[in-house]
C-alpha cells in the first residue's frame, strides 16, 4: 500500500480501473437494498397466522387513526342527539352520556390513545436506552450513579408518582407523555443497561475501543444493533403497559382531558351503563385489548425470527 | 488339592468368558443418515456412516469441525441435537436399536449404560450444586443404589482419577475447582454407573498441554481399570493416538479411512489422512532481528490488589515474531492488555519505535493506535455479528487512513485478496463465514491500517489442525511482505515451532526463561519449559505411557533424597 487515496482516487477516474470501481461501488448498495426487501418478504411469507392477525389488525388501526376525520360520521365532540341513544339506526354503536356519537368518538379515541402511546414509548425508550447503553459501556463511577438514581425512582410506586406529578404540574398532554416517559424509561434502563452489559464485554467492543472509536460510535454501531431483538420485544410490551397507564390515568380523570375522546376516559364515562346490562362501555376496552393482542403477536414472532430459537423435534 | 483344580478350572472359565465377552459387538452402527436444519433447509450431514465397537475397545474419531463427529457420538446414544434428525440406519447397542426405542426406555439407558463426557466441563456442571451431588445424581436418579452407596463409590471414582483430598473433593462447587479437576469430576460421573459405553467430546481441547496431559492419563487408567468401551472424539492426531485402539478419520460426514491406531499412524493411506499427518511439520526459519520496535522492561501489573506480572522483559524486533508461552493464568494475556493500553502497567515502561508508550488507551493517539493492532482467540466474539464484512474491514479504512468510495472499495479487494478470500464475502455476514474464514477477516481488519505491530493472541487455538496451518502460513507470507511484527501469544508448542523467531516462557507471571527459538528449545531447559516442552502428545502411541512412567520415575527417584 504505497498509493495514498488521492492517487487511487485518480487512477480510478483515468482509463481501465474505471468500470470495475463504478460497478463494484454500485452493485453491493443494490444489492442489499433488494436483499432488505427480499428477507422483509420472505419473512412476511414464513410468517405465522398470528403475526399476520396481528399485522393486520396495527395496520388497521394506524389507517384509522390517521384518516378518522374522514371515517368518522360525526365530529370528535359534536353533541349529536340524546344520552345513551340505543344502538342502530343513525348512531351504530348509540351516543354517550352527552349524545355524541359512540362510534364517531372510538375511532378519534384511536387517534388520540394510539399517538400519545406511542410518542411516549419512543420518548422513554430514547431516555431510557441512550442512558442504559451509556451507563454499560462508560461503567464504572458513571454506572453506579445513574443505575442509583434510577433505583431511587423505581422505588416510588409508579402510579401514584404519576398522578402525583400529574397534579404538581397540570394534566396536559405534553406534560402527561413526559412524565409517563420519564417514569416508564427506568425500565428500559435496566433492560438496556443488562443487556448491553454482555455485549460490552465482547472481543469485537474491545476492538473497536483499540481503533480509537468514539463512544457514540460504540453505543450506535457496535453494541444497539446486537441488543435490538430483546429492545424490539420490550418495546412491544412497554407500548400496551403506556396505553393501560394513559388508560388507568384517564378513567382515574387525571389523563387526557375531556371533551378529547380517549378510550380509557370513555369507559369511565359511560360506565353506569353496565348496571344496566348495556356492553357499549366495553367497547373501548376491547379496542385496548385487541390492539394489544396484536401488538404482542407481532413481537413473540419478531422475537421468534431474531432469537434464532429452534422447537425441539 | 481338589480345591485348587476347581479353582484353576473357575479361573480359566472366567477368562474364557472374558475374552468371549471382549470380542463380542457393543455396539454397532450401519448406514447412519443424519440431516441438520440450517436457513431453513435440511442438509445431510452425516452421509451413511458404520462402525462397530466391542467391549472395552476403545475407538478415535477424528475429522476437522463440521465433519460430524460429534453428531455421530449423539447419534451412538440415539439421540439427535435440537435442530437435527436422523433420517436413516440403525443404531444397535446390546442388541437393541435405539432409534426404536422411545424417550423413557432411552433415559433409561443414557447415565446407566451409555454415559457422554462433553467438551466444556464448565458448561456442563450446574453452578448452585456441589459436585458429588451432581456426579451421583444418575445413579440415585436410576435407583441403582442408595445414596450413601454412589457417595462412597464417588470418592472412590475421585481418588482413582487422582484428584486431589477426594475426601473432600465433592463437597466443593464448581466453581472452585480448575478446568481439568472439573473434566475428570465429568469423566467420574460418567463412570459413576459403570457404563458399558462413554462418548468422550474433545473432553481436553479446552485444556492446557499440562492439565490435558493429566486428564488424558487419568481417563486411559480408568478405561482400562474398568474395561469400558469408548467412542473417543478429537481433532487432534496425537490425542487420539495415546486413547484409542483403532481410529477412522472423517470428513464431511463420510468415512475417509479407517484402521487400527498403529497402522493409521505408521501407514496412512488416503491423501486426506496424510495431509492431517503433515500438519505438524510446518516450521519457520530462525531469524535474528536487529532494531527493536517493542521494548517491555521491568513490567508489574495487577487487577485491583492482585498482582499478575512481576517484572517481565520482552524485547521484539522489527518484522520479527516473538511468542509468548505459557498456561492458562500465566499472564501472557494480561501482557497483551498492558501492551495495547487497557491495563495500565503499576511500574516498568514499554517503548514502542524508541518512544515511551503512554499507559492509558485514552492518552494515545489515533496513529498510535493505528500502528499497534490485535487479533484475536475467538473469531466469533471479534466480529460483530450485525455488521457486514464490508462495514467491519471499511470502517478502519474511513477512520484511521480516510479512504471513501472507490479508493476504499480498491483497499477492500486488495485485502481480500491478501487474505485468499473471495470479494464476494464482502456483502456477508460473519455468521455467513467458516471458523477460519473469519479468523482471516480478522487478520484483514487488523492488517487494514498497515499496522507495525500485531498481537495474536491464541488466533489458532479455536481452529482445527489443518485451518490452523493455514492461518499460521498467512501470517508468515504477510511478515515478509509488509515486515509486520508480531506478538504471538499461545499455549500450543507446535504452532511456537511453526511461526517464532524468539521465545518467551511465562510461568505465573513471571518470565522465566527467553531467547532465540533454537537456544529456548535445545536443552538444557528451564524445568517449566522442560515440562512444557514434555507435555506435548505426539503421534507415538507409547508416549504417554512413556512419559508417565519417566516422570513417575522421577519422582520416586526424587523422592528419597528430598
Amino acid at each position: 500500500m504505497s498509493l495514498s487515496a488521492e492517487e487511487l482516487e485518480t487512477l480510478g477516474r483515468e482509463g481501465a480501473p474505471l468500470p470495475l470501481a463504478e460497478t463494484s461501488s454500485a452493485t453491493p448498495a443494490l444489492t442489499s437494498r433488494r436483499g432488505v426487501l427480499q428477507t422483509v418478504w420472505r419473512a412476511l411469507k414464513t410468517a405465522p397466522l398470528t403475526a399476520w392477525f396481528g399485522l393486520i389488525v396495527i395496520l388497521a388501526y394506524a389507517f384509522v387513526a390517521i384518516f378518522a376525520p374522514l371515517i368518522a360520521p360525526f365530529g370528535e365532540s359534536a353533541v349529536v342527539g340524546n344520552q345513551y341513544e340505543p344502538w342502530g339506526g343513525k348512531f351504530i354503536f348509540g351516543t354517550d352520556q352527552l349524545g355524541r356519537d359512540m362510534l364517531s368518538r372510538l375511532i378519534y379515541g384511536a387517534r388520540n390513545t394510539i399517538g400519545i402511546a406511542v410518542l411516549t414509548t419512543g420518548l422513554s425508550f430514547t431516555i431510557g436506552g441512550v442512558l442504559g447503553l451509556f451507563a454499560a459501556i462508560v461503567g464504572g463511577w458513571t454506572d453506579q450513579l445513574l443505575s442509583r438514581a434510577i433505583d431511587m425512582l423505581m422505588a416510588i410506586p409508579q402510579l401514584i408518582f404519576a398522578l402525583m406529578l400529574l397534579s404538581i404540574f397540570g394534566s396536559s398532554v405534553p406534560n402527561l407523555i413526559v412524565i409517563i416517559a420519564v417514569l416508564d424509561s427506568t425500565r428500559v434502563f435496566r433492560l438496556t443497561r443488562a443487556v448491553a452489559m454482555n455485549v460490552v464485554v465482547l472481543d469485537f467492543v474491545e476492538a473497536a475501543r483499540l481503533q480509537g472509536e468514539k463512544l457514540g460510535w460504540i453505543m450506535s454501531r457496535e453494541v444497539l444493533p446486537n441488543i435490538l431483538p430483546p429492545l424490539v420485544a420490550e418495546f412491544g410490551l412497554r407500548f400496551c403497559f403506556v396505553f393501560l397507564t394513559i388508560s388507568a390515568l384517564s378513567f382515574l380523570g387525571l389523563g387526557i382531558q375531556p371533551p378529547t375522546a380517549d378510550w380509557g376516559s370513555m369507559v369511565r364515562e359511560n360506565a353506569t351503563l353496565i348496571a344496566y346490562g348495556d356492553v357499549t362501555p366495553l367497547l373501548p376496552a376491547g379496542c385496548i385489548a385487541l390492539l394489544t393482542i396484536a401488538v404482542n403477536f407481532v413481537v413473540d414472532w419478531f422475537l421468534h425470527k431474531t432469537s434464532g430459537l429452534r422447537d425441539e423435534h | 488339592m481338589s480345591i485348587k483344580e476347581a479353582e484353576a478350572q473357575l479361573s480359566s472359565a472366567g477368562t474364557t468368558t472374558d475374552a468371549a465377552l471382549k470380542s463380542a459387538t457393543l455396539l454397532q452402527i450401519e448406514g447412519l443418515c443424519i440431516e441438520g436444519q440450517s436457513e431453513e433447509r435440511w442438509h445431510r450431514i452425516v452421509k451413511g456412516i458404520g462402525l462397530t465397537l466391542r467391549r472395552g475397545e476403545v475407538l478415535g474419531l477424528i475429522g476437522e469441525s463440521g465433519a460430524g463427529k460429534s453428531t455421530i457420538g449423539l447419534a451412538a446414544m440415539g439421540y439427535a441435537r435440537p435442530g437435527c434428525r436422523i433420517t436413516a440406519g440403525r443404531v444397535v447397542f446390546n442388541g437393541r436399536d435405539l432409534l426404536q426405542l422411545g424417550e423413557s426406555d432411552l433415559r433409561r439407558l443414557w447415565g446407566s449404560k451409555i454415559a457422554y463426557v462433553a467438551q466444556s466441563a464448565a458448561a456442563s456442571f450446574n453452578p448452585a450444586h456441589r459436585l458429588i451431588d451432581q456426579c451421583v445424581e444418575a445413579v440415585v436418579g436410576h435407583q441403582l443404589t442408595a445414596e450413601d452407596n454412589a457417595k462412597r463409590n464417588a470418592v472412590d471414582l475421585f481418588r482413582r482419577l487422582r484428584l486431589p483430598a477426594p475426601d473432600q473433593f465433592g463437597l466443593r462447587y464448581p466453581h472452585q475447582v480448575s478446568g481439568g479437576q472439573l473434566q475428570r469430576a465429568m469423566t467420574a460421573m460418567a463412570m459413576a454407573c459403570r457404563p458399558d459405553l462413554i462418548i468422550f467430546d474433545e473432553p481436553t481441547t479446552a485444556l492446557d498441554v499440562t492439565t490435558q496431559i493429566e486428564v488424558l492419563a487419568a481417563i486411559k487408567d480408568i478405561v482400562r481399570q474398568f474395561d469400558t468401551a469408548a467412542i473417543y472424539i478429537s481433532h487432534d492426531l496425537a490425542v487420539v493416538a495415546q486413547m484409542a485402539d483403532r481410529v477412522m478419520v472423517l470428513r464431511y460426514g463420510e468415512l475417509v479411512e479407517e484402521a487400527p491406531t498403529r497402522v493409521m499412524l505408521s501407514n496412512p493411506q488416503m491423501p486426506y489422512t496424510k495431509s492431517l499427518w503433515a500438519v505438524r511439520s510446518l516450521r519457520k526459519e530462525e531469524e535474528a532481528g536487529e532494531k527493536i520496535l517493542l521494548d517491555v522492561s521491568g513490567v508489574d501489573a495487577s487487577y485491583g490488589t492482585f498482582k499478575v506480572l512481576h517484572d517481565v522483559n520482552v524485547k521484539l524486533p522489527r518484522g520479527r515474531t516473538v511468542a509468548v508461552v505459557g498456561e492458562s493464568g500465566s499472564g501472557k494475556s494480561t501482557l497483551a492488555r498492558v501492551i495495547t493500553g487497557l491495563l495500565p502497567p503499576s511500574s516498568g515502561s514499554i517503548r514502542f519505535d524508541g518512544k515511551k508508550l503512554p499507559a492509558r488507551l485514552k492518552e494515545r493517539d489515533k496513529d498510535l493506535l493505528r500502528r499497534i493492532q490485535m487479533i484475536y482467540q475467538m473469531p466469533d466474539t471479534a466480529l460483530n455479528p450485525r455488521r457486514r464484512i464490508r462495514d467491519i474491514l471499511g470502517r478502519p479504512l474511513k477512520h484511521h487512513l480516510g479512504l471513501t468510495g472507490a479508493a476504499r472499495q480498491r483497499r477492500l479487494l486488495e485485502l481480500m485478496r491478501m487474505i485468499e478470500l473471495d470479494e464476494r464475502f464482502l456483502d456477508r455476514l460473519p455468521s455467513e463465514l467458516s471458523g477460519g474464514q473469519k479468523q482471516r477477516i480478522c487478520i484483514a481488519r487488523a492488517l487494514a491500517i498497515n499496522p507495525e505491530l500485531i498481537i495474536c493472541d491464541e488466533v489458532t487455538s479455536a481452529l482445527d489442525q489443518l485451518v490452523a496451518e493455514e492461518i499460521l502460513k498467512l501470517l508468515l507470507r504477510l511478515q515478509k511482505e509488509l515486515n509486520v511484527s508480531y506478538l504471538y501469544i499461545t499455549h500450543d508448542l507446535a504452532t511456537v515451532k511453526a511461526i517464532a523467531d524468539e521465545i518467551v516462557v511465562m510461568h505465573q507471571g513471571r518470565v522465566v526463561e527467553s531467547g532465540p527459538k533454537s537456544q529456548v528449545l535445545t536443552p538444557p531447559h528451564h524445568a517449566y519449559t522442560e515440562l512444557l516442552l514434555s507435555s506435548v502428545p505426539e503421534m507415538d502411541p507409547d508416549w504417554l505411557d512413556a512419559i508417565l512412567a519417566k516422570r513417575q520415575g522421577a519422582e520416586l527417584g526424587a523422592s528419597p533424597s528430598g
